[in-house]
């Protein structure tokens, strides 16, 4: 290998080291203070390494209901976007009804223009109208909507993918349509159904706007408002604890991601995280 | 092949449709249609406003392009001018070029190289809003914050940044944050690319910057340019910057979605901050409009090649 090349080689590296680091440095100080009793917002060792930081999380009531809070509205938002996607999705991709592209086209197009920071008003107003300002109810149907048009247009590129022999096979041999979709559809679309999920489970569980906008009592804040309540009323953070149930609240997020990752590999689903 | 036989009934399209068509049109459809309504109202939270708001016709319109107080520190036009510097400056400049770098470097690396760095860059983007938040509040502490330590240990002089440099924290770190979509978007793309092309170019001695700019740049311009389109939308309606600084100090990091939700949801004055949304959301309604139909085209070329 000659000069040049050796040369050129080292300077690329230094540099892609160097551009790693950048990216890491503002999160390395998240692995260190979790474990550390006396963390504060110095970089430091723990000396000696404790989970004395998590117990006290977990024996903090409230912020162990604002996990179960993020689970609940997480959950129900999932399982309401899941169910209607996956009904629409299936009735777009197999329709015959004339202007379906159109709907498509007005989908799309309110789903991007639609912001959460520019819609928070009316939202508002709507669930105010509705009475359920205050609820788990409101958050997780303002989600729900929100996140639906994209779950859709995930779910519809899977389906599309699905021959229609397999239903056709099915009806022949005599099952109503709502069977062949319950028992052919569902089981082979179950991935796209997957990463669908994943996607709004994450959605919501960092989803901080809403909740923050519609809930009002301290009982039903997720984790993403409630994280608030470790700072201090002079408005200063109480370092160990919110470190430690910073890493807590983040981890569902990371084992997801990891585990779509993993098993399907990141591809592009309209957007995927808008 | 016509396989009319696999389709489903127009009834039964309906009524698989209907639960998803209530909550999008509950959520997203109606909010849209009743922002608009709410802008020519002077509807407030509290009050007589809040009952019985009056048809303002186009008053929070002009009150906001009022020429008297449109430059006003904490009004419209600041607000305005801030994000558009703010999409330039981090969206732009920052995460697309510098998932195109990442994209880029990631191509020569090791498996196990790449998805470290990969892995790093996705981890800043996956992480819940109030966590990096707080993960930047720590790092850029004035006194002990990860930054400054290493700044003193390069003997340059400690920064309160979030109070000096408002501004440019934020947009470092959106860059920091959003970097890895692009990334990822650009990396898909790069490997679209035939490598004998890449390999020709080695032969007759291209160098690195050639290579990009000759063959790798005009293969992937369409990816390029949807990554852009994307990448300023949600740069252009982005909340997060809230949690490091809260729009300040001094409105110095006042873009629109904090400008929005202040006048919303600080001063109640939600007629004001419906005229706000209308114009966000017709400034939405382009950049989606230039998205789609360059999409469109993809498709018809696709269509064409195969």
């Amino acid at each position: 290998m000659n000069h040049r090349v050796l040369v050129s080689r080292i300077v690329f590296s230094v540099g892609a080291a160097l551009l790693g680091a950048a990216f890491a440095l503002p999160l390395i100080w998240f692995v260190l203070a979790p474990f550390n009793a006396h963390a504060d917002l110095d970089l430091a060792l723990p000396a000696p390494p404790t989970l004395a930081n998590f117990s006290r999380v977990f024996a903090n009531g409230a912020a162990v209901g604002a996990l179960l809070n993020s689970l609940l509205q997480a959950f129900g938002t999932v399982l309401l976007v899941a169910t209607t996607a996956t009904l629409a999705a299936y009735a777009l991709a197999r329709t015959t009804l004339r202007g379906k592209r159109a709907i498509e086209y007005v989908l799309l197009l309110f789903s991007s223009v639609v912001s959460g920071s520019a819609a928070m008003v009316p939202i508002f107003l709507i669930v105010n109208a509705l009475g359920l300002i205050d609820t788990q109810l409101a958050v997780i149907l303002v989600f729900a909507g929100g996140l639906l048009p994209t779950a859709m247009f995930i779910l519809r590129d899977f389906i599309a993918s699905i021959p229609r022999g397999y239903e056709e096979s099915a009806l022949v041999a005599g099952a109503s349509q709502w069977r062949a979709f319950v028992d052919v559809v569902v089981p082979v679309l179950r991935p796209g159904v997957t990463i669908a999920a994943v996607w709004a489970f994450v959605q919501v569980w960092g989803g901080f706007l809403i909740p923050f906008v519609l809930l009002r009592s301290e009982q039903r804040m997720p984790a993403s408002v409630e994280i608030y309540s470790f700072y201090s009323q002079a408005g200063t953070p109480i370092v160990p604890l919110l470190a430690a149930y910073s890493v807590l609240y983040s981890l569902p997020v990371i084992a997801l991601y990891w585990y779509v990752n993993r098993k399907y590999g990141f591809r592009f689903f309209g957007g995927i995280k808008s | 092949m016509s396989s009319r036989g696999a389709n489903v009934s127009s009834r039964i399209g309906v009524a698989f449709m209907t639960p998803a068509a209530v909550l999008i049109g509950l959520f997203v459809v109606f909010p849209f249609f009743w922002i608009i309504a709410v802008s020519f109202t002077n509807r407030s939270l509290l009050g007589a406003n809040a009952l019985h708001p009056q048809f303002v016709g186009l008053k929070n319109y002009l009150d906001l392009f009022d020429p008297a107080t449109f430059w006003s520190q904490g009004g419209f036009g600041p607000s305005l001018w801030l994000t558009i510097q703010f999409v330039v400056l981090s969206a732009l400049c920052g995460q697309v070029v510098l998932g195109l770098v990442l994209a880029w470097i990631s191509r020569e690396l090791s498996p196990r190289a790449k998805s470290l760095l990969q892995g790093i860059v996705m981890l800043a983007w996956i992480l819940p809003d109030v966590v990096v938040g707080f993960a930047w509040f720590a790092y850029l502490d004035r006194d002990a914050g990860t930054l400054n330590q290493l700044l003193h240990g390069l003997h340059i002089p400690a920064a309160d940044f979030l109070i000096e440099h408002p501004f440019l924290t934020i947009c470092v770190f959106n860059a920091w944050r959003g970097a890895a979509f692009s990334m990822m978007l650009f990396d898909a793309a790069l490997q679209s690319i035939p490598p004998s092309y890449l390999e020709t170019a080695d032969v007759v001695g291209a160098s690195g910057w050639q290579k990009l700019r000759d063959i790798v740049l005009p293969l992937i311009r369409g990816h390029i340019v949807t990554d852009l389109i994307l990448i300023t939308m949600w740069t252009f309606n982005v909340f997060t910057p809230f949690l490091l600084t809260a729009g300040g100090p001094s409105f110095e990091t006042d873009i629109l979605p904090i400008y929005t939700y202040r006048i919303a949801f600080k001063s109640f004055e939600f007629g004001k901050g419906s005229a706000i949304g209308v114009i966000v959301m017709l400034i939405n309604l382009a950049f989606s409009l230039a998205y789609l139909r360059l999409a469109q085209r993809g498709l018809r070329k696709k269509g064409k090649a195969a």
